[in-house]
């Protein structure tokens, strides 16, 4: 088991650094200077020379990347050109909506589709999965932005009881002392369904086939005979099984909660770091971009190491065959 | 059998926007804006006047565009370096699939939006972006199948009749893996649909004034109150499109590999 956590972190650490290497050279092969294109066309020859010497464009590319890289580990961040403020605390501040964004969806995902999953399989073949099943097609192919779109139609401008976007705060201190956590998580609820609803689809369709196959192994038959009733099989032995490549694809999922809220926290004008990103395209702060693209592919690369761990754990065949 | 109706409608409203549109696309025109649905302009107009039900049809060629170049680059790519790997393993497959995993590290929309920052936004950015994406998921799916293929006794015969690496891909691995690839295919072409949608919606896709189905959700968004059904209609195709495109693999798969129908 020791091996194979080494391998696994050994993999992990390299994939990080070679995905802040391409993250640093794509931004330093773009075409002209860094400077050039954050000031845009009409900047002057001297205000581009200053912005290059504040962004110690002089030094060789290897000094900035080992500077840029050593700030990132220390948390000592780069300033953003647009916002005049350590990258590190622009990010932090949005975390703030971002996380139990993303979070509220995954929990929302997860209730969705262990249920619908669990009920569809427990049906086989008949009308209520036959109509699981459709659903889930249809959930996923309705994209995330436009669900939250009816949403907001609905829920804002139809019935009125929500406001068709924005986000009042943690405390009660903040938005005028409109905020607060029931104000906060309420603001959070439309954004977190619809980004909910595509991987709750997708979730509900491997559960149910994931307890379909655990369901005809020779186990449950055993336990069957040995008298336990079938809701008793379904808990103690299905669903527990069944796990192993629900939790596979809950990881996948949440990497994908996270770029896709991007989008949502758009459509919802929600400050989170998909509007940061954003805003930092359309402010050309490439320092801004750079940051929030590392977090982001960090945060998948991470995710995708705790899933390949969590899995080992659950699942020790696939430790020994690690170990191998 | 649903599946393959609609992708037969998304590609004939593509070739027939290519012949004949209801109206100018981009033409605006003021005094008849956010028009309701008429024998003149059948799903109404938007806020600039703008025929909505030929925006529509034009905006279908988008997104035929975007699935077929970013699938087409996935394809390309990830096939080749799939089959390199299944041929040489070693090195040469280690990195491959470490580079994979480097790529999944990059959402397309997360190289989409590093793209915009330095060569602006655009329908080219997007669709590299989605294209690279592609490449590992094409890779990867490749070099199972091909490796499977590798242990067969027909690829050993071939070897011993003096076959080399790259006839054996073409004559045998190829061909065997074809199937897989086909559905995948498909899977991929709706997902390039929608992310083409969400760049175009955030603004990072398609630029004015070429249609483009997420852009159309963007301009519908700030007339909600006024004109809530602008904001129905392009979701409506773009989910009719990948439902379409969703079930038309479904039931390839079914076709393809009879085993997996029987397990359903």
């Amino acid at each position: 088991m020791l091996l194979f956590l080494l391998r696994r972190a050994a993999t992990f650490a390299a994939t990080l650094m070679v995905a802040s290497l391409v993250v640093f050279a794509v931004l330093e092969w773009l075409p002209g200077s860094p400077a050039q294109v954050m000031l845009g066309d009409t900047a002057t020859p001297e205000s581009i020379a200053a912005l290059e010497a504040r962004l110690g464009l002089d030094r060789p590319a290897w000094a900035r990347y080992t500077s840029w890289v050593g700030g990132l580990l220390r948390g000592d961040s780069a300033t953003s050109y647009a916002y005049d403020t350590p990258t590190f605390d622009l990010i932090a501040e949005r975390l703030q909506v971002s996380l139990p964004l993303a979070l509220l969806a995954m929990v929302l995902t997860v209730l969705v589709a262990l249920a619908l999953g669990v009920y569809a399989a427990s049906h086989h073949n008949r009308a209520g999965d036959v109509g699981v099943m459709a659903l889930s097609q249809l959930g996923v192919a309705v994209p995330s932005f436009w669900l939250a779109i009816l949403l907001i139609l609905l829920f804002a401008v139809q019935l009125q009881w929500v406001s068709a976007g924005g986000f009042p705060g943690w405390s009660g201190d903040d938005g005028g002392g409109e905020g607060g956590i029931w104000p906060g998580l309420k603001a959070l609820l439309l954004p977190a369904l619809s980004l909910a609803a595509v991987q709750a689809a997708i979730l509900a369709r491997v559960t149910r086939s994931a307890v379909l196959e655990a369901m005809r192994e020779d186990y449950v038959r055993t336990a069957r005979a040995k008298g336990l009733s079938r809701r008793a099989v379904l808990w103690r032995h299905v669903l527990r099984n069944a796990m192993i490549p629900v939790v596979t694809i809950m990881g996948l999922q949440f990497a994908n909660l996270i770029t896709g809220a991007i989008v949502v926290e758009n459509v919802f004008v929600l400050p989170g770091i998909g509007r940061l990103v954003f805003q930092a395209i359309n402010n050309r702060d490439l320092v801004l971009v750079r940051d929030v693209v590392m977090l982001l592919a960090a945060v998948v690369v991470v995710i995708n190491f705790v899933v390949d761990v969590l899995y080992a754990l659950i699942d020790p065949r696939l430790r020994v065959a690690g170990d191998a | 059998m649903v599946g393959s109706v609609l992708v037969a409608l998304l590609l004939l409203a593509a070739a027939l926007s290519l012949l004949w549109q209801p109206w100018p696309p981009a033409e605006i025109d003021i005094p008849h804006k956010l028009a309701a649905p008429s024998a003149a302009h059948w799903l109404g107009t938007d806020s600039l006047g703008r025929d909505i039900a030929s925006q529509l049809l034009v905006g279908s060629q988008n997104s035929i565009v975007v699935g077929v170049i970013a699938v087409g680059i996935g394809l390309g790519l990830g096939v080749a370096l799939g089959c390199l790997a299944a041929a040489r393993r070693g090195w040469i497959e280690e990195l491959v699939m470490r580079a994979s995993d480097l790529t999944f590290a990059f959402p397309a929309l997360l190289s989409a939006i590093m793209l915009s920052a330095i060569y602006g936004p655009g329908l080219a950015t997007s669709i590299v972006a989605i294209g690279i994406f592609n490449i590992p998921v094409f890779a990867r799916l490749t070099r199972v199948g091909a490796r499977s293929v590798w242990t067969r006794d027909y690829v050993l015969a071939a070897r011993a009749a003096g076959k080399g690496g790259w006839r054996i891909t073409t004559d045998h691995v190829l061909p065997n893996i074809a199937n897989v690839l086909i559905v995948q295919a498909t899977i991929q072409f709706a997902l390039a649909i929608l992310a083409e949608a969400a760049l175009s919606y955030l603004g990072l896709g398609t630029q004015p004034p070429q249609p483009s189905w997420g852009r159309m959700l963007n301009e519908a968004q700030t007339m909600l109150f006024e004109a809530p059904l602008l904001a129905v209609y392009p979701g409506v195709a773009i989910a009719l499109a990948v439902l379409g495109l969703n079930l038309m693999g479904d039931g390839l798969r079914d076709l393809l590999d009879p085993r997996l129908s029987r397990q359903r």
